[in-house]
């Protein structure tokens, strides 16, 4: 008998309007599906946790008429576990309710079992047992501004939560209110949004009050983070101090969605939109764009997107995989979603037709995989 | 004394094992409040489908005593006597 050699899998992940739908690849060009899982309910967040040893992907479910639900699974889809108190609730006194889970952010490698999770109303979230369930972050929730904050056409939601290393620096961006940021692991919380434009408000320039899409971490280089803002794509090298433009290049600072690389210093990805008033691919013309200089220069990349589509890509439904080249993804609010093995320089389809991609969350996972069998990380 | 039946749709059925008619015993009438906190007991995941953690019925939620929808009575303090139904409905919503 010989030796097996460990396969590399890849599980993608796609939350729609109505329903999940997993897909795995052993090449990320060939494709297996299962789903719908969750059929009629929305699934706008979505994390595949490759830590402790496991593969554990955690959905935050909403059905318009059961209400939201944060679920997990340890075996690929093939069942589902739903914590018999909930997973995420508001404590009592604070006479709110969940409405949707728009995050779910596992932490470090070196903090396995912690997963954060921002929501609507805007809320961030801490859990310490791998996302069975999270206690509501008191500091912001508590936040004088917090009246102040408001909703975009999607609703009041903390949407991105980027943990450094340390644990210690902590942004969370929310639209309406822009980026905040911890600097002790997210007990206190303060507006960093200079530079960042809010051309909708009588001042331009507050201090918050930004609508920021999205926000991610330069995966090399501690204190730089990226953000595409509603209008404006921006970046900042002083942990959100100062935040200076880097959209010229692009053919719209419109947009939803920031990536970054899962190792590679200054390499992120966008999907322009044409403009807040046109939330479709400028010129019809579907294309992610990359730079590999921190926002100095940006490449078109379109290879295998079609160049007649007039959907948006929504702020989750794009991801990386933490493979060597990375690989990316995204999805189309007309059910289309693409994959990329070679970070954005070629694309194909996995899959049309679907509902509305809400969001998209790809891993890499050690084993052959069939969708809905039991697997290991 | 007679029991309050709860019907519940079947969608809302597999949370509570399967049943599609909960029973509540009762000497008297209580509250459609009290009915749910009772559920909430044996069927946590049941009870967060139909309330919100504030309690308050979900918008899509339609609950029927003797025909009824508690929002046009008097909501959750609605009365239930012993022997009458409740009947769990989701409206018509959604695309």
């Amino acid at each position: 008998m010989g030796c097996m050699a460990t396969e590399e899998s890849y599980v993608l992940a796609i939350g729609t309007k109505k329903g999940l739908w997993l897909a795995t690849s052993q090449d990320r060009r060939e494709w297996s599906m299962s789903g719908p899982h969750f059929l009629m309910s929305e699934v706008p967040s979505i994390a595949i946790d490759t830590r402790n040893g496991r593969t554990r992907i955690m959905v935050g479910v909403r059905s318009e008429h059961w209400g939201p639900t944060v679920a997990h699974s340890d075996d690929l889809g093939a069942t589902w576990t739903e914590p018999e108190q909930g997973a995420i609730k508001f404590p009592d006194g604070t006479e709110a309710a969940v409405e949707r889970i728009w995050q779910i952010y596992p932490d470090a490698e070196s903090r396995p079992g912690v997963v954060w999770a921002g929501a609507e109303p805007i809320s961030v979230w801490k859990s310490t047992d791998g996302g069975e369930h999270f206690e509501l972050n008191r500091g912001l929730w508590d936040h004088p501004h917090r009246s102040e904050w408001g909703a975009g056409y999607g609703g009041a939601a903390a949407h991105s939560i980027v943990v450094d290393p340390s644990g210690d620096k902590v942004h969370v961006a929310m639209s309406t209110g822009g980026v905040y940021r911890s600097l002790d692991g997210g007990t206190s919380w303060e507006p960093r949004n200079k530079g960042i434009s809010a051309y909708f408000m009588p001042d331009p320039n507050p201090e918050f009050g930004q609508c920021v899409h999205k926000i991610a971490a330069d995966a090399a280089v501690e204190g730089r983070l990226y953000a595409q803002n509603h209008h404006g794509v921006y970046r900042t090298d002083d942990n959100g101090e100062n935040w200076e433009s880097i959209a010229e290049g692009l053919p719209a600072d419109f947009g939803f969605v920031m990536l970054t690389h899962p190792r590679r210093a200054g390499t992120a990805w966008v999907v322009p939109l044409k403009a807040d008033g046109e939330r479709i691919p400028p010129d019809g013309k579907l294309a992610a764009h990359r730079t590999d200089d921190a926002g100095r220069t940006w490449k078109r990349l379109d290879s295998g997107l079609p160049q007649g589509e007039y959907n948006a890509v929504l702020r989750d439904a794009a991801s990386v995989d933490s493979a060597e080249p990375a690989g990316v993804y995204f999805g189309t609010r007309g059910g289309s979603v693409y994959a990329s093995p070679d970070e954005g320089e070629h694309f194909t389809e996995v899959a049309s037709h679907l509902p509305d991609v809400l969001c998209v969350r790809a891993a890499v996972v050690s084993g052959s995989l069939v969708p809905g069998a039991p697997v290991s990380a | 004394m007679a029991d309050i039946s709860v019907v519940l749709p079947s969608v809302l059925q597999p949370l509570a094992g399967g049943q599609s008619i909960l029973t509540a015993p009762a000497d008297g009438a209580v509250t459609v409040g009290f009915l749910l906190d009772s559920l909430a007991g044996d069927y946590p995941v049941l009870a967060r489908r139909l309330r919100d953690e504030t309690g308050a019925l979900r918008r899509y939620v339609n609950i029927y005593v003797n025909g009824d929808e508690v929002r046009r009575l008097r909501g959750l303090e609605t009365e239930v006597a012993a022997g009458q139904e409740v009947v769990i409905i989701q409206s018509v919503a959604g695309g």
